[in-house]
């Protein structure tokens, strides 16, 4: 049972920190300020995450595994891998209209703080879930023979990067319709870039 | 010349369509002399024995060991005798019939002379349909190309010590086939941490990203029992072909498939998710040791 309510504290510093960070960047938030946000001490705080760096690279595994869980859902559905495009960008979408936090936090901390990601967080280690399911989706896409066999990050960064920059746009308010709104056209694109020739 | 003792077992050594190679092969081995001896050869296209091939052909002598080398092909002759004639008689005698090379086992290389009739003896690639399906359970086969000179004599050893040989599920002997080409591999430790060798031929790197090595799918024990005692294909920087397996030989032997840079094959009974989430975390450390010539780390001043 105590184990259980330290789970919910962890998972609530976790929640409150993602969207401290994504807000104010990571090096302006405190650990008081998290700490106050969600209703501890200071020094109990360091019972979850002995430092800020600690809770940062967490929070990379936290995302990385909830994005790869939901693209492994889509992998393993029986659908063609056009319709996974299509899911796959409706999931980074909904995601970051309903917890922006999340994609905010991978784009604005994560990849704009590489010095944070150091030491055991380097290369695909904080990241490998999600890295995994989406090397899943492109294998299984050219093993059909629905997408053409090319470079694994020539294919991965036209996807995500196309993603990434669309949910950026949109954070900054520039977009001048809603995400839902680009989901088929962008899909549509990543899929005639990728399809097999 | 007639070699003939009393008591031996007699061993008849039968060619379908071959280059040879196995019979190359085991002269090769260490102490030939002292394992013939305890063999009465009736036939061998090699080496002294006691019958012409027109005495074999006759279809009356009878035999304990059948050694079949090559393709089966139904049309074939020797000594103008179909070689299926041949099979069906001494089948009925041999005790053990021994598929020697990955073409008797499986049709191998020569299959593709006439793919739709060729096969093994058993297997055709690696469905079980060939001429001795019936007969299966005298049959080992010793697939490879060539097959390792102990390889051949372990089942003759096995034989004359009236030892059982333990069989996997394509006939080959599990004590040589259990393991994988990979296990004993010196590049090993590049396999671990996946460090690459980008050309032909270097000391160092691992060979199965870029080169084509099928070693982690490949049952087969060349780098644990070794070639001339000393070496292996990827000892010299040679990928492993896969020579023991059904499939052998695939197209484009030097080059590692890939779907996306992702390998299509991977280690045998891991899950492909299983092996990248473990290959990607390998490729982000970078361990200088391994990344140049071993020879030039730490030099002395």
């Amino acid at each position: 049972m105590a184990k259980s309510k330290k789970e919910e504290r962890r998972i609530n510093i976790i929640s409150v920190s993602l969207k401290l960070f994504s807000k104010n960047g990571f090096y302006i938030t405190t650990i008081p300020d998290i700490a106050e946000k969600v209703g501890m001490s200071v020094g109990n705080f360091y019972n979850y995450f002995t430092s800020k760096d600690i809770l940062a690279k967490e929070l990379v595994v936290y995302i990385s595994k909830i994005l790869g869980k939901s693209i492994r859902n889509i992998n393993d559905k029986n659908i063609s891998t056009e319709d996974k495009i299509f899911e796959i960008v409706s999931m980074y979408f909904n995601m970051a209209n309903e917890k922006p936090e999340m994609i905010e936090y991978f784009l604005r901390v994560y990849l704009s703080n590489r010095e944070i990601f150091g030491e055991n967080c380097e290369g695909m280690i904080c990241v490998t879930d999600f890295v995994t399911e989406m090397m899943m989706f492109f294998n299984d896409g050219v093993e059909c023979g629905e997408l053409h066999n090319q470079d694994f990050f020539s294919a991965f960064g036209l996807f995500m990067g196309y993603l990434g920059g669309m949910v950026f746009l949109f954070g900054e308010k520039i977009l001048p319709e809603p995400l839902e709104w680009y989901k088929k056209s962008i899909s549509q694109n990543i899929y005639n870039a990728l399809k097999a020739r | 010349m007639h070699l003939k003792q009393d008591n031996k077992p007699k061993l008849i050594w039968l060619q379908g369509i071959t280059c040879n190679g196995n019979a190359h092969s085991f002269l090769n081995l260490e102490n030939l002399d002292s394992l013939l001896k305890s063999f009465e050869i009736l036939s061998h296209p090699l080496l002294p024995c006691t019958h012409s091939l027109p005495k074999i052909v006759e279809c009356t002598l009878t035999t304990d060991i059948l050694i079949f080398e090559g393709t089966y092909d139904p049309h074939m002759k020797r000594g103008d005798v179909l070689i299926s004639n041949l099979l069906s008689h001494y089948v009925e005698s041999a005790t053990i019939v021994i598929a020697l090379g990955s073409c008797a086992c499986f049709g191998g290389l020569f299959k593709a002379s006439a793919p739709q009739r060729n096969s093994g003896l058993i297997f055709n690639e690696s469905d079980k349909n060939g001429p001795l399906n019936n007969y299966r359970n005298k049959v080992i086969n010793i697939s490879g190309c060539p097959v390792h000179p102990e390889w051949l004599a372990y089942v003759l050893r096995m034989f004359l010590y009236n030892k059982e040989v333990e069989l996997d599920s394509f006939h080959r002997p599990k004590e040589l086939y259990s393991n994988l080409a990979h296990h004993g591999c010196t590049r090993n430790e590049y396999f671990e941490w996946k460090v690459d060798s980008d050309n032909f031929g270097e000391k160092e790197g691992c060979l199965y990203y870029k080169q084509g090595c099928r070693a982690p799918m490949t049952h087969a024990s060349c780098n644990k029992i070794l070639w001339n005692e000393v070496s292996s294909k990827t000892r010299v920087g040679t990928p492993c072909f896969g020579c023991t397996e059904p499939d052998f030989p695939r197209n484009n032997l030097f080059v590692t498939k890939t779907n996306m840079s992702i390998p299509e094959d991977v280690p045998l009974g891991i899950p492909k998710r299983s092996y990248l989430t473990m290959a990607g975390i390998a490729k982000t450390f970078h361990i200088k040791r391994l990344e140049g010539k071993l020879i030039d780390y730490k030099k002395a001043d």
